[in-house]
């Protein structure tokens, strides 16, 4: 049984953090599904979401402390379902004859998203929106001919108005579960 | 504000966390450093492999509970470091490493000397910094020193570029510390340790399992306080040896692979586990599926990672074990604690019957386990001892004393051969007027004996017990037990080469040499004697002794074997 978990990790943008970060689940066996990072509101820090596959609750809880003991790591939060609003965003280049490039376009519209690149018998499209969104996305346009794609990691945020760093200044242990 | 080299800035922060002596070894990229350390109060000793000086800022650190500090340059210097560095992390033993590198414009060419140290090292330290500019160095440093002793200790590498060693920066200090991500818990929840006093009040069973953690938290008081106010039987493990004496009737000795009967016995027989500064290492608890299956787990540790790690814990508690068992000990006044005599009873009546060493002479040569005995004997009784890894280490934990807490070196999680010599150099430079005795191996003395002449050029007179018995003797053991006696590449042939003693001489020491019993007590007697300079003996001892108990790699502990073939009854047939 595998559980797949969204940990939002707020780290000091050191350089080298990333590499440490990798380094842990390298050695730990830990399997990252999907790793993107990029900056904050805070200069200096960075925000990594990190979509791990932990075989149970306990590889989870080792993950996060394992994580935790990582002297840049400031603070990580794992994304609960329901509460979290979380998107991946997905370029594709998809095959494109006269006659099919209305049904795609009308596709493209229904799943809200947008043509950004147009050649003769290609059209290249941008989606964004939750994993299953985007792999339904790409069911319906795999009969036309995926030339190209390319995929971001997931990032994610929790609902309401509170900021990961609000919550406490300390790091989330859960030891005392 | 003063202005000054980046390099000099280094030596005056070095000088400003109270650091007062190092091991390292000079080289290009690292030279602008050890410029201004000449003139330094630190004193730098001059080692002869940068391995020696990381482990002789581990045994200086153990020694003393300060933190060690060892310096090499860029590239092969550094990673010589490598093995005493991952030792360090295994064991928890706090030391900076300061590295030269290329300077900044260099890295990433594979310029002359380049290696990444801070990559390689990035599973094997606590953390590590890589310093680009002169006015960076003083807040690594102080930094570095802060979280190698705080927390869960552990090595903290500091890689310097030679261009910031040689800019100029203006002095400052003190320097606030700014790390929003390192906090660790030092002070115990107390509902969950008084919820720790109940479970034991409760259980009929308990047993302290206790280990290296206490030992960093010089916990020895808090523990006796613990067990004088609730009598049970306490297990140490190889790291925690020495922190609840021998001698104590509650003290059922070493649990693990080469644990005694009575102590694997206490662990898997317990219905409550109070595990303290212990991380359920697969060497004590063997298959961890049968590992003491009717126990509850009250587990501390420093490190919130550990607990629930290895074995769930069905009360965690994250802080320091000497506050946390000082703690426990005023929720234990308040409580009526239950008549343990019956399971004390059986646990030493398991003693009885299964001793660690029944005293057989084997084929008549010396016998190692007497040898070791005899050292801790007629050893002061505050000498400090080292050992290397093999059959004479576990020996050693055995049939040392182990009354005195602090005064056990031994490499534990990593298992490093090499570890002896330039330890016992470290802790002898920590403590110079207690005796430090190392006990090696002949197969671990070859691989870092070069230190002995550091130690006898710099006035560092440890002791060197070699107990050689031409093998790598636990290797051999393995071979004989599971391998067919089919002896592949463990025979050292140490009978022809090298020559112990004159090996010893060459490099300034006093060499001796025993081969019989007779001989054991006058050449320690005459080691003792020595305090100008190191001295090495040589105990020539069968090669065929094996270390018992053991619980073969990977099975249950209820497999235990107090001598070849020979289980333990658990239960006496008459009871
Ligand atoms: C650096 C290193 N290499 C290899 C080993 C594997 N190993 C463990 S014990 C041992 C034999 C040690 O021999 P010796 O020093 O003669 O001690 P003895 O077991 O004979 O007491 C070996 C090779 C190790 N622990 N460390």
């Amino acid at each position: 049984m595998s559980t797949v978990i969204t940990l939002s990790v707020l780290v000091q943008n050191n350089p080298g953090v990333l590499a440490r970060i990798a380094g842990l689940f390298a050695r730990r066996g830990f399997n990252i599904e999907s790793l993107s990072v990029g900056p904050t509101e805070r200069e200096g820090y960075s925000r990594i979401t990190l979509v791990v596959d932990s075989r149970d609750a306990n590889t989870a809880e080792q993950i996060t402390k394992q994580l935790n003991k990582l002297v840049e790591v400031v603070k990580i939060t794992e994304m609960e379902k329901g509460q979290t609003v979380r998107r991946e965003l997905i370029l594709v280049k998809v095959k494109a004859t006269a006659s099919e490039r209305g049904d795609i376009l009308a596709l493209v519209d229904t799943f809200r998203g947008k043509v950004v690149d147009v050649a003769a018998d290609a059209l290249m499209i941008e989606v964004t929106g939750k994993f299953g969104k985007i792999q339904a996305f790409l069911e319906m346009i795999a009969p036309y001919g995926i030339k190209e794609l390319v995929q971001s990691g997931s990032v994610a945020l929790a609902r309401g108005s509170k900021a990961i760093t609000d919550r406490s200044r300390d790091k989330t242990i859960r030891v005392n579960r | 504000m003063t202005t000054m080299t980046g390099a000099q800035s280094l030596v005056k922060a070095l000088e400003s966390v109270g650091v007062e002596v190092a091991f390292g070894i000079p080289g290009g990229q690292v030279l602008p450093l050890f410029d201004p350390l000449f003139d330094s109060s630190i004193r730098h000793i001059l080692v002869r492999h940068e391995q020696g000086a990381a482990h002789a800022a581990e045994g200086y650190a153990m020694a003393t509970g300060r933190v060690g500090v060892c310096i090499a340059t860029s590239g092969p210097g550094a990673t010589n470091l490598v093995t005493g560095l991952a030792d360090a992390y295994m064991d928890s033993v706090p030391i900076v490493a300061v590295t030269g590198q290329v300077p900044s414009t260099a890295i990433g060419t594979d310029a002359f000397q380049e290696a990444d140290i801070r990559g390689i090292t990035f599973p094997i330290t606590k953390h590590s910094f890589l310093v680009t500019r002169a006015e960076d160095i003083p807040q690594a440093i102080a930094e570095a020193f802060h979280i190698a002793s705080t927390g869960r200790p552990g090595p903290v590498l500091v890689d310097v570029t030679k261009d910031a060693l040689n800019g100029t920066t203006q002095w400052h200090w003190p320097i606030p510390i700014e790390l929003p991500g390192y906090k660790p818990t030092i002070t115990p929840h107390s509902r969950q340790v008084a919820q720790a006093a109940r479970m034991i009040a409760e259980a009929s069973r308990p047993v302290l399992y206790v280990g290296g953690g206490l030992v960093k938290a010089q916990a020895a008081q808090a523990l006796a306080a613990v067990v004088d106010r609730a009598p049970m039987p306490v297990v140490t493990t190889l790291m925690g040896r020495g922190i609840f004496p021998d001698s104590h009737d509650l003290n059922f000795g070493m649990p693990g692979m080469h644990g005694t009967v009575a102590a694997v016995g206490a662990l898997q027989k317990a219905d409550l586990l109070i595990a303290v500064g212990v991380r359920f290492d697969d060497r004590v608890t063997g298959d961890k599926a049968t590992f003491a299956p009717g126990a509850k787990v009250i587990h501390c540790d420093i490190d919130p990672a550990e607990i629930g790690k290895n074995r769930v814990a069905d009360l965690p508690i994250v802080g320091d074990a000497k506050l946390m068992l000082t703690d426990l000990e005023r929720h234990l006044a308040d409580l009526e604690l239950p008549d343990r005599s019956e399971w004390i009873e059986y646990l030493a009546n398991l003693r009885r019957r299964y001793p660690t060493w029944a005293g057989d002479k084997g084929d008549g040569a010396l016998q190692p386990q007497e040898v070791i005995r005899r050292i801790g004997q007629l050893a002061p009784e505050d000498t400090i001892f080292v050992t290397g890894v093999g059959q004479h280490q576990m020996w050693s934990a055995h049939f040392l004393p182990h009354d005195q807490p602090y005064r056990w070196l031994t490499s534990g999680g990593a298992g490093t051969m090499g570890y002896c010599v330039p330890a016992a150099m470290g802790a002898k430079v920590g403590c110079p007027d207690t005796m430090v005795w190392g006990i090696d191996g002949d197969g671990c003395f070859q691989m870092t004996n070069q230190e002995l002449t550091t130690c006898a050029l710099n006035q560092i007179p440890i002791k060197i017990a070699v107990i050689n018995n031409q093998v790598l003797g636990m290797v051999r053991q393995w071979q004989t037990l599971f391998y067919n006696e089919r002896y592949s590449n463990s025979e050292l042939h140490t009978d022809r080469y090298p020559d112990f003693v004159k090996l010893a001489e060459a490099m300034g020491c006093v060499g001796l040499r025993a081969t019989t019993e007779e001989e054991v007590d006058a050449v320690l007697a005459q080691a003792m004697m020595i305090n100008d300079r190191p001295v090495v003996v040589e105990f020539v001892v069968q090669k065929n002794a094996m270390v018992w108990p053991m619980v073969p790699a990977g099975t249950s502990n209820e497999e235990i074997n107090y001598a070849r073939d020979m289980a333990p009854t658990w239960e006496e047939e008459d009871l």
